[in-house]
C-alpha cells in the first residue's frame, strides 16, 4: 500500500512537472484585431491587422529590438551599408528553413527585394526605400551572401528591412510559407486567424528549448474596444495591446496587476490652421492664421497640463515638437513643452497687431476673433481636448467653434477642398527615423497638411525646414542627420505650423496567464518579444 | 386613464419649468469646467456629479433639457405644416398628382435618413455658434420627418373629400383654393395635431442618436443626445449610476408624450 502510495505520488508529480513544462511549451495564446486583415501578403501591408500578421509569422533579416531601440541580427548574422548609402551586403545564417521545410538562401532574399521594389506591386513597404526611380539589383554571391542595389542612397538602409518579411523564391506555398515564429493555420474571414508554431522556425532559447514558447495564437477579429475589454477581464483574452485612458482606470481599479503604462509612445496629438492661400477663406482670417504671433499665442493660451490630466487621466505628457521623447535618439532634449502662459499669449497677440476690449479680442481691421476647429465626430478624447482648448481661449477672448465630423468628411475637407479653418487630429507614428515624415514637412507634399503642395517655399522657415531635410536625406552620417532633424524641431518649435499638444502613454492590459511580458512603447507594445512569451500551465478559458 | 395623463402632464410641466428656469435653478453654468474635480461624485455643490471636463451635469441636464424640449416641439412643428402641406394637396387634388407625390413621399421614406442627415451637416457652414448649429440640426430633422406624416394626411384627406360638408360646399360654389384654404385644410387639423405630438418625441431621439455618433449639439451647449454620449463609457457606467439621469429623463418625457397622446376609449 505504501509502495503505490509513493508511485502515485512519483506518478503525479511528474504529471505536474510535464504539465508545467507544456505550459511553457504550448497553450493557445488569444488576443483581438480591431479589423480583418486587408491582406496576407506582406510586401502589400497598409493596415494594423495586417501588420500584427506580418509581425508574428514575418521573418526579417534584421530587427529593431523595441525595448532598446536598438538593430538587432535575425536571419542576416552580419550586413555592412557601403558609403554611398545605396548598397547593403547581407550575411545569412544557416540552416534556416522556411515553414514548408523548403531551405531559406541568398535567393529567397533577392527575389524578395525585386518584388518588393516592382512598381506594379505599390508596396507600401517598398515605397520607403524608394528615393528616385530606377530599378533595384540583386547580386547574390552564394546561398549565404547577397547585396541589394538601390538606384540612389537610401537613409537609414539597414533598419528599413525590419519591415520586410522574407518571402520563398520557390516554394508552391507562395507568401504563405514564412520565416517567422508562426504561420497562418486558418483564415475564418471576419471572425478569427489560427497561427500555428512555425516547427521549422530557426531560434532557440539558452537551454536549447525550441522558440516559440507558445503553441498556436487566435487572433479573434472584435471591433468594440469596450467588449474587447470586458473579454479580457472574463479570461477569453490574453491582452489588449491599446487600451485608452479610461479603459486603463477601470482595470487599474479592479485588478491593477493587469494594467500597464509602458511611458510615453511616438503618438501625437495636434492642432493647426489652414494657411493655403487657395483655401476658401477670407483674407482677414488667412493673415491670421500665417501670423506666427497669432499661433504662438493660441499655443500659450492651451493648457496642456489639464490635457493630459483630464482627458487622458495622467496618461499622456505635454508635446514639446514633432519628435516624441520616446523616440531616444532623434528627440531634441534642449527644447521643452510650450508652458500655459496667458500673458505671453496676449503679449503675443499684442505684437500680432490684435487687441483685446470688454473680454473680446479683435484684429488690427476690428475683425473679433472667431474660428472653426474640425475635428473626428466619435473621437471622445478629441472632442473634450477640443472643448477644454474651447474655455482656454475664451479666456483671452476667442471665440472657437467645434466642429465634429464623419472622417470621410473631414478627410475631404482637409486635403482636397481645403474648406477648414483649423483642424484637431493626431498622427500615429510606427517609424523612429524622422527620414519617414519627409511626406509631411517637405513644403511640396501632399501631406505638409497646413499648406500643402507648394510649388516653392511659402515661407523663409519653410525653406528652412525643406533644405534641411533633404540635406539630411542625403546624408549617411548619423551625427550630421542628428543635428539637421534637431534644427528642424527648434523651426517646428519657434514657428508651430502644428500646435503640439500631448503625446500618448502606450496603455496596455496583460492578464496575468501570460508571463514574460515586457510592454514598451514601440508598437507592437506587448507582444514584440513573441517568441519569449509564455502561458501558465493551468489557464482556464470560459465556455 | 385620466390620472395617467394627469400625472403626465404634472411631470412634463415640472420638466418644462425646471428648463425654463435653468438660469435660476442652475447652480453653475453649462460650460463652467471645474478642472480639479472631473468626472466627480455626487455632493451638495454638484448635485448629479460633473462630468469628464468637471462640468457640473445638474446644470448640464437643466440647461439640455430646454435644448431638447424647445427645439423638439419646432421641429416637429415644421414638419407637421410640412406634411400638412403636401399631404394635403395630394389628397385634395387626387389623381395624377396624388400618384406623384405619395411615390415621391416614398421615395423620401426609403431613403436612409441618418446617412443624409450626416451628409447634409457636414456640408453645413463651420463658423456657426452652438445656438445656431442646434437649431441648423432640428431645423432639418423638421424639414427632412414629412413624409411619413405627409401619407397619413393624405390618406385623412382622400376621405375628406368626399364628406358631405365638403360636397355641400361645392355645390354652393365653392371651390378651388378658397375650398381648400377655408373648409379643407382646418379639417385636416385633429390628424395634423397628432402628427405634430408623435414627431416630438422621435425628434428627441433623433437628436440623441446624432449625439451619440457626436454630430448633434456642438460643445460646449448641452442636450440630451449630449449627456448620453457618456453611457458609451465603460468606466463611468459601471462606477456612477448617477450617469443614467439624462436617460431616465429621456424615457420618462417620451412616455409623457405618449401617455398625452392617447384617446380615452369607451369600454366595450
Amino acid at each position: 500500500m505504501r509502495r503505490q502510495i509513493l508511485l502515485l505520488s512519483w506518478a503525479m508529480a511528474a504529471l505536474m512537472t510535464c504539465g508545467y513544462a507544456r505550459g511553457q511549451n504550448s497553450g493557445q495564446m488569444r488576443f483581438c484585431l480591431s479589423a480583418q486583415p486587408k491582406t496576407l501578403d506582406p510586401l502589400k501591408v497598409a493596415d494594423d491587422a495586417s501588420e500584427t500578421v506580418r509581425y508574428l509569422t514575418g521573418g526579417v533579416l534584421v530587427r529593431v529590438d523595441r525595448d532598446t531601440q536598438k538593430l538587432m541580427p535575425e536571419l542576416a548574422t552580419a550586413w555592412r551599408v557601403n558609403r554611398a548609402g545605396n548598397s547593403i551586403s547581407f550575411t545569412l545564417r544557416d540552416k534556416v528553413r522556411f515553414s514548408d521545410g523548403s531551405p531559406f538562401t541568398a535567393s529567397d532574399v533577392a527575389y524578395t527585394v525585386e518584388r518588393l521594389m516592382d512598381p506594379d506591386l505599390h508596396s507600401p513597404t517598398g515605397d520607403s526605400f524608394r528615393s528616385t526611380t530606377g530599378r533595384v539589383q540583386t547580386k547574390v554571391q552564394d546561398p549565404h551572401h547577397v547585396t541589394v542595389t538601390f538606384p540612389a542612397p537610401v537613409v537609414g538602409l539597414d533598419r528599413l528591412f525590419d519591415q520586410v518579411a522574407i518571402m520563398p523564391a520557390r516554394s508552391p506555398q507562395n507568401f504563405m510559407a514564412v520565416l517567422g515564429p508562426y504561420y497562418i493555420a486558418e483564415n475564418k474571414a471576419g471572425s478569427y486567424l489560427l497561427l500555428k508554431r512555425n516547427p521549422s522556425y530557426w531560434k532557440k532559447d539558452s537551454s536549447g528549448r525550441q522558440l516559440p514558447y507558445i503553441e498556436s495564437i487566435r487572433l479573434e477579429v472584435q471591433q468594440n474596444r469596450d467588449r474587447e475589454l470586458i473579454r479580457l477581464m472574463r479570461g477569453e483574452v490574453d491582452f489588449i495591446n491599446s487600451v485608452n485612458a479610461e479603459g486603463f482606470d477601470l482595470l487599474k481599479s479592479q485588478a491593477s496587476q493587469m494594467a500597464f503604462d509602458a511611458g510615453v509612445s511616438l503618438d501625437s496629438e495636434q492642432i493647426w490652421f489652414n494657411q493655403a492661400p487657395t483655401a476658401p477663406l477670407p483674407d482677414y482670417k488667412k493673415a491670421w492664421f500665417t501670423s506666427k504671433h497669432f499661433r504662438r499665442a493660441i499655443s500659450s493660451a492651451i493648457n496642456r497640463e489639464d490635457l493630459a490630466r483630464i482627458v487622458f487621466h495622467g496618461h499622456a505628457q505635454p508635446a514639446v515638437s514633432m519628435i516624441s521623447p520616446a523616440n531616444k535618439f532623434w528627440f531634441n532634449q534642449k527644447l521643452k513643452p510650450h508652458s500655459y502662459d496667458r500673458k505671453l499669449a496676449l503679449r503675443e497677440l499684442e505684437l500680432g497687431g490684435f487687441q483685446l476690449r470688454e473680454n473680446i479680442l479683435r484684429d488690427a481691421a476690428g475683425h473679433t476673433v472667431e474660428f472653426s476647429v474640425i475635428t473626428n465626430a466619435g473621437n471622445k478624447d478629441r472632442e473634450r481636448m477640443a472643448a477644454m482648448i474651447q474655455e482656454d481661449l475664451r479666456a483671452i477672448g476667442i471665440r472657437l467653434n467645434i466642429v465634429t465630423l464623419d472622417f470621410p468628411s473631414l478627410i475631404e475637407r482637409i486635403t482636397r477642398t481645403l474648406n477648414y479653418e483649423g483642424c484637431l487630429l493626431g498622427f500615429v507614428n510606427d517609424e523612429l527615423d524622422p527620414n519617414a515624415q519627409m511626406t509631411v514637412w517637405l513644403s511640396s507634399a501632399d501631406n505638409h497638411q497646413w499648406n500643402p503642395n507648394q510649388k516653392t517655399p511659402a515661407t523663409t522657415w519653410e525653406a528652412e525646414i525643406d533644405r534641411l531635410m533633404r540635406e539630411q536625406a542625403s546624408s549617411m552620417d548619423p551625427q550630421k542627420r542628428k543635428r539637421d532633424i534637431d534644427l528642424v524641431q527648434e523651426i517646428v518649435w519657434e514657428q508651430e505650423p502644428f500646435i503640439y499638444l500631448v503625446n500618448k502613454h502606450a496603455l496596455s492590459a496583460i492578464s496575468p496567464n501570460l508571463r514574460n511580458a515586457h510592454p514598451v512603447s514601440l508598437r507592437p507594445q506587448v507582444y514584440w518579444n513573441i517568441e519569449q512569451l509564455a502561458l501558465a500551465p493551468d489557464v482556464k478559458r470560459p465556455l | 386613464m385620466k390620472r395617467v395623463k394627469v400625472a403626465a402632464l404634472s411631470f412634463l410641466v415640472v420638466v418644462v419649468l425646471a428648463s425654463a428656469l435653468a438660469d435660476l435653478i442652475a447652480p453653475s453654468s453649462y460650460e463652467h469646467q471645474f478642472r480639479e474635480m472631473p468626472n466627480a461624485r455626487c455632493s451638495s455643490q454638484h448635485l448629479l456629479g460633473t462630468d469628464a471636463l468637471g462640468r457640473d451635469r445638474f446644470s448640464r441636464l437643466l440647461f439640455g433639457t430646454r435644448v431638447s424640449l424647445l427645439l423638439a416641439p419646432a421641429a416637429a412643428l415644421v414638419s407637421a405644416g410640412l406634411a400638412g402641406l403636401i399631404g394635403g394637396i395630394a389628397g385634395y387634388a387626387g389623381g395624377g398628382l396624388q400618384r406623384i407625390v405619395m411615390a415621391g413621399t416614398d421615395l423620401c421614406l426609403s431613403l436612409p435618413w441618418m446617412f443624409l442627415l450626416l451628409t447634409i451637416r457636414a456640408m453645413l457652414p463651420l463658423n456657426t455658434s452652438p445656438a445656431i448649429s442646434v437649431a441648423i440640426t432640428f431645423a432639418l430633422l423638421g424639414c427632412l420627418g414629412w413624409a411619413g406624416a405627409a401619407r397619413v394626411v393624405c390618406a385623412d384627406a382622400q376621405k375628406l373629400k368626399s364628406a358631405e360638408f365638403i360636397l355641400q360646399a361645392r355645390a354652393t360654389g365653392c371651390g378651388g383654393f378658397r375650398l381648400f384654404l377655408q373648409h379643407f385644410l382646418p379639417n385636416l387639423g385633429p390628424v395634423l395635431l397628432a402628427q405634430f405630438w408623435i414627431s416630438i418625441p422621435t425628434f428627441i431621439l433623433a437628436e440623441a442618436n446624432l449625439g451619440i455618433l457626436g454630430l448633434g449639439v456642438s460643445e460646449p451647449l448641452p442636450s440630451w443626445g449630449g449627456m448620453l454620449q457618456e453611457l458609451q463609457s465603460l468606466t463611468l457606467v459601471s462606477a456612477r449610476a448617477w450617469v443614467y439621469v439624462p436617460i431616465i429623463l429621456l424615457v420618462a418625457t417620451v412616455s409623457c408624450f405618449h401617455v398625452m397622446m392617447q384617446r380615452e376609449e369607451p369600454w366595450a
